[in-house]
């Protein structure tokens, strides 16, 4: 095995992938090591003087309290849209799954968020959380109830961007678990069933929910995943406000980068956000190991 | 059991239905005030049907406002370069990596789950920056230059080229195919599902993608659908609802399309990418 490669092989792979290799240095690695570089400087966007701050920029973080703001409400983001897509998502799934009726015309329709553009239905969900004019509120008020302030009010923008963000996202989960539950085989019921699991619920937790097991922590953490890279409707819907209710990572990165045009700032930012990342795909692959013994 | 079949078939049908108004809920409401006056907007009643039609004077503004056909051409345009850019550019290594022995070959496929990491939005002052010093912003180059190649169709395509059969392209190399006439006309006729569910996948992200647009453009006749909407946006002056669910309708209208066409297509392709990303 070692040292016996093929020399016209291995100059056809070199040659097949050196078009990709090129790519990927001068638009992802070289990049990237120029935002580690910046991160260590006080560059500013059209200042030519720069100063080596070394670590400062990251100390300076630490008491950012936009940073640390938009750190805390994507947290938040997190917390409130990932387990409610995540159950829903199964939920859902499940419900689909459970009879051959409707199932290709439900599936459609849950997943018509999806393919739906953000911005554009973000702006449709700015008139329906309108204070006054929205038909959430109206609705609320036929029955009785207060209106809410859902995107002007700092205790509830959070709040509202995260509903938007469990509405757009329940779809992807939801045929993500159908492929999951699809693959289950259909002996291991009829198997529990005998073994004494008379009840749907009983199944569920001896054979779905094992069987599942593993898809169930990869829409997890791809879920979290995207939902820390929550931008688009906070970019078209609140930029941020009220306030700095509603800063978010990538708002923040864009904000300093692009409107205070403080790169090395923003750089640092960029770092840490890319330090988030590597921990969840690092746990991502951990599942994906855990994932290969059960098939 | 037989009786309560058919209540659990009704509950499941009911449930599902009442998940289904409200996802579709949006979509109900964007059409039915794209179709009325602001005075019926704002008379504050739940009223589905306009009373008086103002489907031509709120479309017209969505259409004119901004020059919207060629945003979506724009959208059209750049989506298409980007994913037939990325499959030219991820093929050849993809094959590389799953059927050909190499020295670095490890180190290659290291790189590639490197890249898989680090997202557009972390990198884009330097990219910002050097589209600067090139003249390259505010043109549609450069919302796609930055896109050329995907680390995730490599990752992708790698992991379905090594289910094809190792005979099948011994008997093409006896048949004096050259490597790269192997890529094109073995490899990418056997790796079509990938292909395709990578396709659906990338259109999905790169229509959606707001963040590079938004930096590297500030021409509306070159907005992509996205930032078309927020230059549409800014240019309304007060609450003019009507002509923004006008316009989000249109800007929506294509994908969606797309998708109810080949509805098969677009989920089995997402749960693929999905599920290997």
């Amino acid at each position: 095995m070692k040292h016996s490669f093929d020399p016209n092989e291995v100059r056809s792979a070199y040659w097949l992938s050196a078009p990709a290799l090129i790519l990927m240095l001068a638009l992802l690695l070289l990049p990237t090591l120029a935002v580690l570089v910046l991160s260590f400087t006080d560059a500013e966007l059209g200042v030519p003087q720069v100063n080596f701050r070394g670590l400062a920029a990251y100390a300076d973080l630490l008491n950012d309290r936009t940073f640390l703001g938009a750190v805390k409400n994507t947290a938040l983001y997190v917390l409130l849209v990932v387990p409610a897509s995540v159950v829903l998502g199964l939920g859902l799934a499940m419900l689909i799954e459970a009879d051959d009726l409707f199932k290709p015309f439900f599936r459609s329709i849950y997943f018509l968020p999806v393919v739906s553009l953000l911005v554009a239905m973000a702006s449709v969900w700015q008139y329906l959380m309108h204070p006054s004019i929205g038909p959430i509120n109206m609705l609320l008020n036929k029955f009785g109830l207060s209106s809410v302030n859902w995107l002007g009010s700092s205790d509830n923008v959070m709040g509202a961007l995260a509903l938007i963000g469990i509405w757009q996202t329940v779809g992807f989960n939801m045929v993500l678990f159908l492929a999951g539950l699809t693959s289950i085989n259909r002996d291991l019921y009829a198997a529990a069933e005998m073994d004494g699991a008379r009840s749907a619920w009983s199944r569920f937790c001896v054979v779905t929910w094992p069987m599942l097991g593993p898809t169930t922590l990869f829409v997890l953490t791809i879920s979290v995943i995207n939902a820390v890279k929550v931008f688009e409707t906070v970019a078209t819907l609140t930029q941020g406000g009220p306030g700095k209710a509603s800063d978010v990572l990538l708002w923040v990165i864009y904000e300093e980068g692009f409107v205070h045009l403080q790169i090395g700032a923003a750089s640092a930012m960029a770092m840490v956000f890319i330090a988030v990342l590597l921990v969840l795909v690092l746990i991502q692959t951990r599942v994906l190991e855990k994932r290969v013994h059960y098939t | 059991m037989m009786a309560s079949s058919y209540f659990l078939r009704g509950l499941r049908i009911v449930l599902l239905l009442l998940g289904a108004a409200f996802v579709l809920a949006p979509f109900v409401f964007m059409v039915s005030t794209s179709l009325k006056p602001q005075a019926e907007v704002f008379s504050s009643t739940l009223q589905l049907v306009p009373q008086q039609w103002f489907a031509v004077s709120n479309y017209t503004k969505a259409l004119t406002r901004i020059p919207m056909g060629q945003v979506l051409l724009n959208g059209i345009y750049v989506c298409l370069a980007i994913v037939v850019f990325q499959v030219l550019f991820a093929l050849p290594c993809a094959y590389a990596l799953a059927k050909l022995r190499f020295r670095g070959r490890e180190f290659v496929f290291g790189l590639v789950l490197l890249g898989l990491l680090i997202p557009i939005h972390a990198i884009s002052i330097p990219l910002y920056a050097a589209a600067r010093s090139t003249g390259l912003l505010n043109t549609l180059s450069v919302l796609i230059v930055p896109f050329l190649l995907s680390v995730f169709a490599i990752f992708l395509f790698r992991q379905f080229i090594k289910s094809i059969p190792d005979d099948l392209i011994a008997a093409a190399r006896c048949d004096g195919l050259s490597e790269l006439a192997i890529v094109w006309r073995i490899v990418l006729p056997n790796a079509w599902p990938a292909a395709s569910a990578f396709a659906v996948f990338s259109v999905v992200a790169h229509w959606n993608d707001l963040y590079w647009p938004l930096i590297a453009i500030s021409k509306t006749e070159l907005a992509t659908p996205p930032l078309g909407l927020l230059f549409f946006r800014a240019a309304e002056s007060g609450d003019d609802y009507g002509a923004l669910m006008a316009a989000a309708v249109v800007i929506t209208l294509p994908l969606v399309m797309f998708f109810l066409f080949a509805q098969r297509m677009f989920i089995e392709g997402m749960t693929m990418s999905g599920l290997k990303g």
